[in-house]
């Protein structure tokens, strides 16, 4: 075949994939990718990006000649220029060729590896199988010499007994490295990575990415990595395509897209990713009225020397069974301070926000808000305790009643508090709308015809109504794409410039510190390990956990 | 782990037999009339009867009845008849086998072909025959045994072809099986009305486990579709099968009532009407417990072979 | 105000803008083969078991009980019975009792059920526990051999059919509530419902009941159609409606001795029961098909 069409400096012994101008239509016709090319290149990560509904999984599943349930290639072509052999055009093959292909010379490694392993066949087994129905070298010992082998490259033990264990046993992480070696096992040609570190913590992430990296190089496989973050692209891939519904909008050296997009679309992404340092100013938020820095409070309070802060955690503690998720956690928040608590996955964070919250009833230590000690349910809170503390739950998809409208839904706070009669409570509600800058129209509609980021807005709005101090945020953007992400944060920044909020923003993203917050709360496995000035703290971590954790982010 | 498991499941088991048995010996108390009199006729002398009542316990209170009476089931002592006057466990003894022989007929028949159509049917999803198949269950799955049953007798011993017999007619003395032809129709209805609810569990679960990200996986790594299907599909839809299978089976006990009446067949159902027409109260719960016995120790099985066939906790211990 | 573009139609916001709200459930259950067919057979036994009583003695003559000739003939439009009652009229009239007794029976089994389910799953722990053992215990019986102990009891009225049939399919109904309950417990707006104090029963009626009436409707369907093939049964049996109630199952156990040579007083009965329950079961399929996308939704 001739040379790619594509930019670069490979040469067409480089080429690995060449994928030309495909359309995928759904069965009733419609099309859902709009004619993409890509050029995969021997020993290089191609980085494609793009928020869900993309079609950026759609277009790396073709690569394997593999549509999801639904969808139909449409046309275009995609040829595989593999080591051994022929050149060959991968959608015109009979079905029994293709698989002969899949997972020997183009492997695919799946984004939730805790669903894609069988549950019930051992790892080791699972690896062999790839071997076995490729005929991987000539006898037995061969092949289970190659298991473990393949299982020490990606940093796992190669015993017999690890062999034998059951995906169950095995942690997030090493659950992806079994998956990343299934994928190697038959040294592949073309690797498809369908965000394989969704769902990871930083650390683990960070080791998968650097297990992926040196695998690629070592055996100068060509990667197609699909994702929506645009920092693990940065650090990981030499080339970067990004797509937007259905469409390649742009392609280019990881370095020259980043620095100089040519695409409005890419830009916009690229403004909505928050970056450790805070330089960056989330999607406009220079626009709004600047939000105090400066940890602490208003002058006022200084004359007060002996006002309680506005919520007081003391030695909280809390345990499901044995296990104890939270081991004496303190810390305060004053009025109209913005504290991030950050914790990976099992830190207890959301355990701790629901304390806070009323969520949780039997948790043992102190909150106390203004000084004030509060009941652990909140059932047995006082009527204006529960409205000054305000809880949004992390998904937008779970937290309103799918048969309700978002009117009345917004309206039960207020029903429940008493304060106002009936008819005054629309008023209200409507207020709150346009204030998390939802039309009113959105008091009529269901939660089903909002998308993810009005919905997170409606939930938002709910909290508002009864007019909090506080507003505890569980984790509320990690279930948007990015750049809703930033509208949100936006948002959340606005409010607490004109209502005075206090916001404990709980999350897992260190890059969102500066964004958010005044305050900084470091949580891991239920002890608060580094706390402070969200600058301070940032830049003087003063625990292991903490710097291991700043280390590893990702960043552009 | 699992030992406690399956130990808390086995408890579990006997408190609901326990249970069981309170709710049938309390459903007797309710009942007006005197048992004695019953049994010895408006004839009989005050003495006999009195003598009757203490030979049954029925002078004492319900309590102290109730403890004597579940006593004596572990002991194979069922109680005695109204009817006949003797002890129930003669009148039931050829009775239980007769309708365990017609039970074990329909599910051997019944278990393989539901799990195979079933899916035969997950494997064509969405296609003609698939639709077949579900129309052909939806419909069998809605009729009544009896409604089965007397299809099958028109067709196949009255109107359409007379080539089976449409009641089993055994000689005293001889039992059922001796008789092949008189149990094919008894079989065929309980078979047919079983079979609908394995095909949709199996299609349902296997239907869902093609679509699991794993078999996803599998494919991708180039497994032969043969290969997915038996070996990463199907181990997973056996499972949730198993206990749909183990109900159904269950049930059967219930089923045989009506089937048993319908072909007046020699069994426990065929028994249980009799009792309940001539209010043979003693009968009636002894039928009961044995029908409400094979039913929790048929579903504690299935969930004992469930445990032990999870990985998760087999490995856990 | 300086504008600030908080909502810069950004990518994936647009994107649902479009979704409409879902279509009415009559209308999807109808969209569907299943459905059409469910509703066109159901319809038609309905109204034949409704207006057969006023129509039987116009159409053939004779009442439902009086006699027309001897036991058997072929004469009239379907023979006669084994006591030499009009077929015809009798089948007319026999639908209505049938019909009535399995509405109530499911109406019963449903609301039992469903309170039962809903209060076991969204309490949880020890209620949860003592409630599903219960109702374990009822389970362990067969449906009818339940009915049967309580007819020996209490004899063959119509209040104890009802009930009997009724209760004895609330723990199975209790189990679909329950675990459609947990369902919907574990979401974020029962959490969020919590938070605001909202009263408990007001939760189960608001925020639970209105995302479990889809596969409660299954139910509902389910239900109607063993409660029909229950009923018919113990009929069937000698058990359930007494002579000389004209009654579909009482018919063909009282004329099938007779089935080679006077059919008709079988095979009618039979059919209309077999519509009956095909229909009202096709229609639950269809209704699970309707309500399965849209009953809890998913992002």
């Amino acid at each position: 075949m001739t040379s790619s069409t594509m930019s670069g400096t490979a040469t067409a012994t480089d080429t690995a994939l060449w994928m030309e101008d495909l359309r995928v239509v759904t069965h009733d016709g419609t099309e859902i990718l709009h004619g993409v090319s890509l050029t995969l290149f021997r020993g290089e990560i191609l980085g494609l990006v793009g928020e869900s509904g993309s079609g950026k999984t759609t277009a790396g599943l073709a690569c394997l000649g593999h549509y999801r349930a639904g969808l139909a290639y449409g046309s275009g072509s995609i040829t595989l220029c593999s080591r051994e052999g022929e050149d060959v055009q991968l959608l015109e093959l009979p079905e029994e060729r293709m698989r002969r292909l899949r997972g020997s010379r183009v492997a695919y490694i799946p984004q939730d590896p805790a669903l894609s392993l069988n549950p019930a066949i051992r790892v080791g087994e699972q690896i062999r199988e790839v071997l076995d129905i490729h005929g991987y070298g000539s006898s037995d010992k061969e092949r289970s010499a190659r298991v473990a082998q393949v299982l020490e490259e990606v940093g796992l033990p190669s015993t017999p007994a690890y062999q034998r264990r059951w995906p169950h046993q095995l942690s997030g992480g090493q659950q992806q490295r079994i998956g990343i070696a299934m994928a190697f096992a038959m040294t592949p040609d073309v690797l498809i990575l369908d965000e394989p570190t969704t769902g990871l913590d930083v650390s683990t992430q960070s080791h998968v990415l650097d297990t992926i990296r040196m695998m690629t190089q070592q055996h100068d496989v060509a990667s197609l990595y699909i994702t929506h973050d645009l920092a693990v692209v940065a650090e990981l891939a030499d080339r970067v395509a990004v797509m937007l519904r259905g469409e390649l909008v742009e392609e280019g050296p990881v370095g020259q897209l980043l620095a100089a997009p040519e695409h409005p679309y890419t830009r916009r992404l690229l403004e909505a990713v928050p970056d450790l340092a805070g330089k960056k100013v989330l999607t406009a938020t220079n626009e709004l009225p600047t939000v105090s820095r400066t940890p602490g409070l208003p002058a006022e309070t200084a004359e007060e020397p002996n006002r309680s802060p506005l919520l007081t955690v003391r030695d909280l503690r809390k345990s499901y069974g044995s296990t104890e998720v939270l081991k004496g956690v303190e810390f305060t928040l004053e009025p109209g301070q913005s504290a991030m608590v950050l914790g990976e996955s099992g830190s207890g964070k959301t355990t701790l926000s629901r304390c806070v919250a009323g969520l949780v009833d039997d948790y043992q230590g102190v909150v106390a808000l203004r000084g004030k000690e509060l009941a652990n349910s909140t059932r047995q809170r006082t009527g204006d305790q529960r409205q000054d503390v305000q809880y949004i739950f992390q998904s937008p998809f779970s937290s309103l009643n799918p048969r309700r409208t978002i009117g009345q839904s917004l309206t039960v706070p207020l029903e429940m508090s008493q304060k106002l009669p009936p008819r005054e409570r629309r008023g209200v509600v409507e207020e709150a709308l346009d204030s998390v800058r939802l039309s009113r129209s959105f008091y009529d509609r269901r939660p089903g015809d909002l998308s993810g980021g009005e919905r997170q807005r409606a939930a938002i709005a709910r909290a508002l109504v009864n007019a909090p101090s506080i507003l505890v945020c569980d984790e509320i953007t990690s279930a948007l794409d990015v750049s809703v992400q930033a509208s949100i944060i936006a948002l959340l920044n606005h409010l607490r410039a004109e209502r005075g909020l206090a916001l404990l923003f709980v999350t897992h993203n260190i890059t969102l510190a500066r964004h958010i917050a005044d305050q900084i709360v470091v949580l891991n496995q239920g002890v608060i390990v580094d706390a402070g000035p969200v600058d301070e703290v940032l830049e003087h971590p003063t625990h292991d956990y903490t710097r291991q954790l700043l280390s590893n982010v990702p960043t552009l | 782990m699992i030992g406690k498991l399956i130990l808390r499941r086995l408890l579990v088991s006997i408190f609901i037999l326990l249970a069981v048995s309170v709710v049938v010996f309390a459903a007797t108390l309710l009942l007006p009339g005197d048992p004695a009199r019953a049994i010895l006729g408006q004839q009989a002398t005050e003495e006999r009867i009195a003598a009757l009542n203490a030979e049954l316990h029925l002078d004492r209170s319900p309590f102290e009845r109730y403890f004597l009476w579940l006593g004596g089931l572990f002991v194979g002592d069922f109680g005695t008849s109204t009817t006949t006057g003797g002890p129930v466990i003669e009148l039931l003894g050829d009775r239980i086998s007769s309708s365990l022989v017609l039970m074990l007929c329909a599910a051997v028949i019944a278990v393989p072909v539901g799990i195979a159509i079933g899916i035969f049917s997950a494997l064509h999803r969405g296609k003609r025959r698939d639709q077949v198949v579900t129309w052909s269950t939806l419909t069998l799955a809605a009729l009544p045994e009896f409604v089965i049953g007397i299809a099958l007798v028109t067709l196949f011993a009255t109107s359409v072809f007379r080539i089976l017999p449409a009641v089993t007619m055994s000689p005293p003395g001889q039992q059922v099986w001796e008789l092949p032809a008189q149990l094919i129709l008894p079989t065929l209805t309980l078979a047919l009305v079983v079979i609908p609810y394995i095909i949709r569990m199996m299609r349902a679960t296997m239907a869902e486990v093609m679509d699991s990200g794993f078999v996803e996986m599998a494919r991708l790594k180039g497994v032969s579709e043969r290969q997915v299907i038996f070996r990463h599909a199907l181990p997973h839809a056996i499972g949730p099968v198993a206990q749909v299978v183990a109900i159904q089976l269950a049930w059967l006990a219930g089923g045989v009532v009506v089937v048993e009446y319908l072909f007046r067949y020699p069994g426990i159902g065929q028994a249980l009407i009799d009792a309940v027409t001539f209010r043979d109260v003693q009968v009636v719960q002894a039928i009961s417990i044995i029908i409400a016995a094979v039913y929790v120790v048929v579903n504690l099985l299935a969930d004992i072979a469930g445990i032990l066939a999870n990985p998760k906790l087999r490995s856990a211990s | 105000m300086s504008t600030v573009d908080l909502n810069p139609g950004s990518v994936g916001d647009d994107l649902k803008e479009s979704a409409t709200r879902p279509s009415r459930l009559v209308a999807r259950i109808w969209a569907q083969k299943q459905g059409k067919v469910g509703v066109i057979l159901t319809a038609f036994i309905v109204i034949l078991a409704l207006a057969g009583p006023l129509l039987a003695p116009l159409v053939t003559g004779y009442s439902p009980t009086e006699f027309a000739d001897r036991p058997f003939q072929t004469t009239g439009i379907f023979g006669t019975d084994n006591l030499g009652r009009s077929v015809a009229s009798r089948f007319l009239a026999g639908g209505l009792l049938l019909l009535a007794y399995s509405v109530l029976a499911t109406a019963l089994g449903l609301v039992v059920g469903c309170v039962i389910g809903m209060v076991a799953g969204y309490a949880g722990g020890k209620t949860d526990s003592i409630i599903m053992r219960l109702n374990d215990v009822v389970l362990a019986f067969p449906q009818l051999v339940l009915a049967l102990l309580a007819i020996v009891v209490l004899g063959p009225q119509g209040w104890v059919l009802v009930t009997v049939i009724g209760l004895t399919h609330a723990p199975r109904v209790a189990r679909v509530a329950r675990a459609a309950t947990l369902g919907v417990t574990s979401e974020d707006y029962i959490r969020a419902a919590e938070m605001y104090a909202m009263p408990r029963a007001r939760i189960l009626s608001r925020e639970i009941f209105p995302n479990i009436t889809g596969p409660l409707c299954v139910e509902a369907g389910l239900r109607l159609t063993y409660s029909i093939g229950a009923i018919a049964s113990l009929s069937f049996l000698g058990l359930g409606m007494q002579p000389p109630t004209a009654d579909w199952g009482l018919m063909i156990n009282e004329n099938r001795i007779a089935l080679s040579i006077q059919p008709w007083g079988v095979i009618l009965p039979v059919i209309a029961i077999a519509i009956l329950t095909i229909g009202t079961n096709l229609l639950a399929d269809a209704i699970a098909r309707a309500t399965a996308s849209t009953n809890v939704e998913t992002s």
